[in-house]
Parts: C-alpha cells; sequence; structure tokens
C-alpha cells in the first residue's frame, strides 16, 4: 500500500442508549468497527456490498447496512444493533415470534431481518403483509423463503398491538422442532 | 477497503477546493450506496473522501420561489419520500421507493443516483420527465444544466470529475398535472431496471393535453428524453390509440443492447409497453386518483 495509512479517527457515538467511544481508520466500515472492535459481533457480514442486509442496523432510527456505512459517518448519531433490541433478557416480541414461529435455518440473516421488522413495526405497528414483503425486501433468506418470516413479523404486530409482554418459551427447541414438523 | 483520508467539509466552497486541491484523487461521498462499493472493490480508487452530508443546504428540500422543487443533492430517497414538498411530485417517489430495498433507501440520495450515471438508473427518466435543472459547483463558478444534458455516457457527466452537484430543481407542477415512472425487472423488487420509463402530462382547461415529457431508462447509453413522441401529444385529447401510437413511436428510439437481462427486442418491446403505462398512469393521476404499484 502506497504512503502511510491516515491518522486514527476518534468516534463518540451512542450505540443502545449506551456513549461509545472509539478510534478507527476512516476506511473501515461501521460493521467492521462493530464487530472487530467493539464486539458487537450481532450484525452479520453477508455479502458487504449493501444487498444482503444481514448488516442491518438502525441509525436514527432509520435502518442501514452498516456494511456500506463509514465507521466515521456516526459520530454523533444513534445507533441501535441487535444487542439492543431484547429488554434485560427478556426477548422482544419480534425476537419471540421468530422463535415461536420458526423463522430460521441457518441463523445469518436473522438479526438484519429482525433489527428491519423492528423500523416497520416502530414506524407502522399493524403493516399489511404486501408493507412487510416491501420493508423486507432489502433482507435476504437463503435458508427458509420468506413465508415463516413473514408470518412471524405478522404475529408480532398483533402481540405488540394486544399490549401482552412476551412469554418466555421453557422449552423454545422442542417447540420449533415441533411446529416444523407440523409446517411439513 | 483501501486507505484514504475523510474530510467532512461544511460548505459548498470548502468542498469544491478540497476536490481541487487533491488533484483529481479524491471522490464525494453522499449515501455511499455506489462510491463504497466501489472503493472496497477496487473499481475506483481515492485517497481522499470528502463527505457532503455536513454541508447543510445539501440537505436542503423545499418549494422554490416560482413554485417548483429544489432538491440539495445530499437528499436521501427516505427523505424525499416522507417530505411534504415532494409529495406531488409522484414520478420521483415512484423512483425513490424502489431504488434498493429500505436500507439503501435510507441512505442512497438521487443526487448520487445522478452523478453515478447509470443508464439504468432509476431517478433519472423521472427527474427527465419532471423537467430537472441541474446546479453544479466547479473551482470557476457555478454553473447550471439541463438534466437531459447531465450524464453523458455510462458512469460519465459533465462534471467529469471536477464538480459537486448542489441541487436539483424540479419544474412546478401544472393544476391539472400527473407523473409516473415504471421500470421492468425480473422479480418484484431489489433489481436494476432493463427497462424503464417516466412520463408527465399536463391537461389544458378543455381536456387537451398542454404539456408532455416521455423519458426512457436503460435502453440507451443514457436516459433518452423522446421529445417529438411527447410533443404528438400536445393539443391531442387523451384517447388509448393517440397513447399506443405515441409509445409505438417512442419505443423506435431506443437504442438497447444484448445482455444477459435482456435482448434489444424484449427492451424494445418493454418500452412500448412502459411509456403506454406510464402515460396512463400520468393521466390518471392527472385526473385526481391516486395510482400505487408499491405501498408507501
Amino acid at each position: 500500500m502506497p504512503g502511510k495509512a491516515p491518522a486514527k479517527m476518534a468516534i463518540s457515538t451512542t450505540i443502545n442508549g449506551q456513549n461509545y467511544d472509539f478510534l478507527c481508520e476512516p476506511r473501515q466500515s461501521l460493521l467492521e468497527v462493530l464487530r472487530d472492535s467493539l464486539q458487537l459481533t450481532g450484525a452479520k457480514e453477508g455479502c458487504n456490498n449493501g444487498n444482503c442486509g444481514a448488516c442491518t442496523v438502525l441509525l436514527d432510527g432509520e435502518p442501514v447496512n452498516s456494511c456500506i456505512v463509514l465507521a466515521v459517518e456516526v459520530q454523533g448519531r444513534e445507533l441501535t444493533t441487535i444487542e439492543g433490541i431484547a429488554n434485560r433478557g427478556e426477548l422482544h416480541p419480534i425476537q419471540q415470534c421468530f422463535l415461536e414461529g420458526a423463522a430460521l435455518q441457518c441463523g445469518i440473516c436473522t438479526p438484519g431481518f429482525i433489527v428491519a421488522a423492528k423500523a416497520l413495526l416502530d414506524k407502522k405497528p399493524n403493516p399489511s403483509e404486501e408493507e412487510i414483503r416491501f420493508a423486507l425486501a432489502g433482507n435476504l433468506c437463503r435458508c427458509t423463503g420468506y413465508d415463516k418470516i413473514v408470518r412471524s413479523v405478522q404475529a408480532a404486530s398483533e402481540r405488540i398491538q394486544a399490549g401482552s409482554t412476551p412469554k418466555q418459551n421453557p422449552q423454545p427447541n422442542q417447540t420449533n422442532q415441533q411446529q416444523a414438523q407440523q409446517q411439513q | 477497503m483501501q486507505a484514504f483520508t475523510y474530510h467532512a467539509p461544511r460548505s459548498v466552497n470548502e468542498a469544491v477546493e478540497l476536490l481541487a486541491s487533491t488533484d483529481g484523487k479524491s471522490v464525494l461521498l453522499a449515501g455511499g450506496t455506489d462510491v463504497l462499493v466501489q472503493l472496497r472493490e477496487n473499481l475506483r480508487h481515492a485517497d481522499h473522501v470528502i463527505d457532503i452530508k455536513q454541508i447543510p443546504e445539501l440537505t436542503q428540500l423545499k418549494t422554490t420561489a416560482d413554485g417548483g422543487l429544489s432538491l440539495g443533492s445530499a437528499v436521501t430517497c427516505s427523505q424525499l419520500l416522507h417530505s411534504e414538498p415532494a409529495a406531488p411530485y409522484v414520478a420521483l417517489l415512484d423512483a425513490a421507493q424502489i431504488i434498493g430495498g429500505w436500507q439503501i433507501q435510507s441512505r442512497a440520495t438521487i443526487g448520487g443516483n445522478l452523478c453515478n450515471s447509470s443508464p439504468a438508473a432509476d431517478s433519472v427518466p423521472a427527474l427527465l420527465a419532471l423537467g430537472a435543472e441541474v446546479e453544479y459547483a466547479t473551482p470557476t463558478g457555478t454553473q447550471t444544466c439541463c438534466v437531459s444534458e447531465f450524464c453523458t455516457g455510462p458512469g460519465k457527466n459533465v462534471m467529469n470529475g471536477q464538480g459537486l452537484l448542489v441541487s436539483l430543481k424540479l419544474l412546478p407542477l401544472g393544476p391539472t398535472s400527473g407523473s409516473a415512472y415504471e421500470r421492468f425487472i425480473p422479480r418484484y423488487e431489489m433489481d436494476i431496471a432493463v427497462a424503464s420509463a417516466g412520463a408527465y402530462i399536463e391537461l389544458a382547461d378543455d381536456g387537451t393535453i398542454a404539456t408532455a415529457r416521455i423519458a426512457l431508462g436503460a435502453v440507451g447509453p443514457k436516459a433518452i428524453l423522446a421529445t417529438q413522441p411527447a410533443d404528438a401529444l400536445i393539443g391531442q385529447t387523451p384517447s388509448d390509440e393517440l397513447i399506443e401510437d405515441v409509445a409505438r413511436q417512442a419505443a423506435t428510439l431506443a437504442t438497447p443492447i444484448n445482455d444477459m437481462r435482456g435482448t434489444i427486442e424484449f427492451r424494445q418491446q418493454l418500452t412500448y409497453v412502459l411509456v403506454k403505462r406510464t402515460l396512463h398512469t400520468a393521466l390518471l393521476r392527472a385526473a385526481g386518483q391516486v395510482v400505487s404499484h408499491h405501498p408507501r
């Protein structure tokens, strides 16, 4: 590489309600810094070019692909990552419904889907199926297809609307298998 | 990604000076959805990245004194989709809501889409149909040009890497007018146009067509303003036969390439169909009907 690397920059930001100060090179993506420097490894690297949505985080409430945001661009901004979706160990209704609805297989795309679905339900608590599919068009799943994902977002929407607190499932794995068998 | 120095100037002058002083080794960053991918994949090299989002005037979206719309070059698709002054410019909204998915729309800018100068850029036929003027700053001063003269070929535009797009000015809309943009892709979302069309229609009090603009995308090295076919609409009473005839004329202006996404013949046929559809939609919208192809 020609010349010396440009100096690292000091960045202050809020992630999941907590203040973070970090040093990064200008060339580093937000995703790289989240995963490699801040140990927030929930956002996944899929395509690394803005197509798959596995690295979705909320930047001032709007979903973005963190692989095509420079870390230096988040100075003074507010971020929410998948780590900030559950509330003190209690799963968010979207997470709970993904679990109950078996809306994942390998799981790589799941954090991105959940963060994007959260952005949707925060804006539009009762979306139509078409609105859900349209809002999640930037998230790709290569395992399950999209039906279980869409159904789980619909279920989460109903649960949030009903105002019920999410119930912790004592045996999520068993339930998943049972549901998967029922659906086959 | 290759190493570079990051700059976030606060004014257009500062940005233009940086651009000039870095001697062609810099790149402007707005939404980054094209530029950051190009840098990472070594399709472009830059020693300096100049982020323009901290320049207040570039993020402004407002109605102009003459009743048109002024769109700063760093205005994102999301910002546009939720802005009141932009709401009547339906063709541009049609385009903004199908540029990538939500994650892309949160970042991608209409200005960036234009500067990337892809022949398949979704916003460009909409801008052509809406009669946009481009204002850009260079070291020697501010220049303006019609959006139809801005792109000069695939990935190329009149600024030639030496200018900064400041704003897009869209003409005031007629009291009885409608516009539309549509593209064809083999799937429902998240793809690049195989062919596309934009249309604007303004009706006179007697119901005849007073103003018409038609634009074609992805069927030439740059988007095409189909002036002659659009002029054939002027003074006429809208009818299916008239639209059919004009759409056929417009399709003859398409000069597409053969590639894996479509043959020449297929793209010409698509152009005919899309011009017909966008003219119909623009007329319905001029009549006050809400026509929506996607949830907004």
